[in-house]
């Protein structure tokens, strides 16, 4: 099943980057007070609603010898990010951008403003404030966070179709691979790959929710 | 086919009145909605083993089955690119500056098949098999090595020919080298107006037709006079 490991992998390696980049990013979103945050909602929440082709092609071009990216890469590493892992990797981040900040925004804002203001009068600095009070009051959107971004990069298609090459074992995710096996009229290895798919999906997202109870909506209403 | 069809359907309305809509995909897309109850009149296939199935399923109009064209095959690079693929033929893909090869997915696809073919037939697959990056259909393959991602590639005459490639450089890989790209086209059961898509695959037979598709980079096999006379 190297589709399926390949699929997993990717979902991690996807997850903890955007943890890692995410939460600046929505913390910067969550507490500023620049009149055009807008702006930048406007860019992260994007992928939500642009059709994973547009993403896809567009990565194409940024990856390829003439984007920015692929040039930079290419001067670095001597080979082409497209059809790589990391490659996908990139296209991903970008495409689950939204799943991984918004959660995290919606958590930081909901933390009680008067714990902050105490933890500054008790002289705490910004980061510690963050790693102290911020962080463990939004657990919950942590796990959303990475839950829905682990979950989002596995059923991934449009944009790993766009610029993976369908190469075994570095780029055909299990998604390809079922859409592979439709399209050689191989329904019965296609099925079988989607309802595995579907029950490890299954599995993995009842476990967290049934961990973390109080997780739910994403993106809370204001 | 996109760019061929455009301009037989131009050419079939001005000449008839009748109006053509087209709708581009993958052949093995339309084969499978075509099964589930695809509102379509004519169904033009990249490969001939669709139509077959599709007309052993009682799914197309008898009789109507027709190898309306047979795919060329050539090796393109941008015309960027430093080698002369037009006099190096197939030692472009050995050079080393050549590190992804895009052809069509070989599994579902008639002409990144053949072009597997091709090159197991040159002797050149083994030492070219790593490089190989696999695009979806052939058009995609075409994308791939015409946004510079891939430094050459394998694709369809009838891509190379057409406004966004005709700039680059390429091969014609001689039609011997792989098994015919034979393509079919067929009336479908379901149609509505049989008439009118019997009107149009005819005008596809006539010589108008034919040599439009030969403009567009499409060959014929020979076998074409019996198939005319059914």
């Amino acid at each position: 099943m190297e589709a399926l490991w390949l699929s997993f992998r990717l979902a991690a390696c996807v997850a903890a980057i955007l943890l890692v980049i995410g939460m600046p990013v929505a913390y910067w979103l969550a507490y500023s007070k620049w009149r055009g945050k807008f702006l930048l909602e406007s860019v992260v929440a994007l992928p939500l609603v642009l059709p994973p082709t547009v993403l896809g092609f567009y990565a194409l071009v940024a990856l390829g010898p003439r984007g920015p990216l692929g040039k930079l890469w290419f001067a670095l590493f001597g080979h082409g990010l497209a059809f790589t892992f990391g490659g996908l990797i990139i296209a991903s981040v970008l495409y689950s951008f939204p799943f991984a900040v918004q959660p995290l925004i919606s958590s930081f804002e909901a933390v009680d403003r008067k714990l902050l203001e105490a933890s500054a009068v008790l002289g705490a600095g910004g980061l510690r404030t963050f790693r102290r009070v911020i962080l463990p009051l939004s657990l919950p959107g942590v796990i959303t966070a990475v839950v829905l971004t682990f979950a989002h990069t596995i059923g991934e298609f449009g944009v790993v179709l766009m610029v993976g090459g369908n190469l075994a074992g570095v780029t055909r995710t299990v998604s390809i691979e079922i859409y592979d096996h439709v399209q050689s009229l191989e329904y019965a290895e296609a099925n079988r790959m989607a309802l595995v798919l579907l029950a490890i999906s299954f599995g993995v997202l009842a476990v967290v929710y049934a961990v973390n109870r109080r997780v739910w909506t994403p993106w809370a209403a204001k | 086919m996109k760019f061929a069809m455009t301009g037989m359907a131009a050419e079939f309305e001005k000449q008839t009145g009748t109006s053509v809509l087209v709708t581009y995909g993958s052949s093995g897309n339309f084969f499978s909605q075509i099964q589930n109850g695809a509102p379509f009149d004519l169904f033009f296939s990249a490969d001939i083993d669709y139509p077959r199935k599709l007309e052993a399923g009682g799914l197309a109009e008898p009789g109507t089955l027709y190898e309306y064209a047979t795919g060329r095959l050539v090796i393109w690079t941008p015309v960027h690119s430093k080698l002369d693929v037009a006099r190096l033929g197939w030692q472009v893909l050995l050079d080393a500056s050549v590190q992804k090869i895009s052809i069509a997915n070989p599994n579902h696809a008639p002409y990144g098949r053949a072009a597997v073919a091709a090159l197991e037939k040159a002797g050149v697959y083994e030492s070219v098999k790593a490089k190989l990056v696999f695009g979806e259909n052939i058009s995609q393959a075409a994308q791939f090595v015409q946004s510079g991602n891939a430094q050459a590639g394998i694709i369809a005459l009838s891509l190379a020919v057409s406004p966004a490639m005709k700039d680059g450089k390429q091969w014609e890989i001689p039609a011997d080298m792989h098994p015919a790209i034979v393509q079919g086209a067929m009336v479908l059961k379901n149609a509505k107006d049989k008439e009118a898509a019997r009107a149009f695959l005819n005008y596809v037979k006539s010589e108008k037709g034919r040599a439009t598709m030969a403009r567009y980079g499409f060959g014929f096999s020979k076998g074409k006079q019996e198939q005319e006379k059914r």
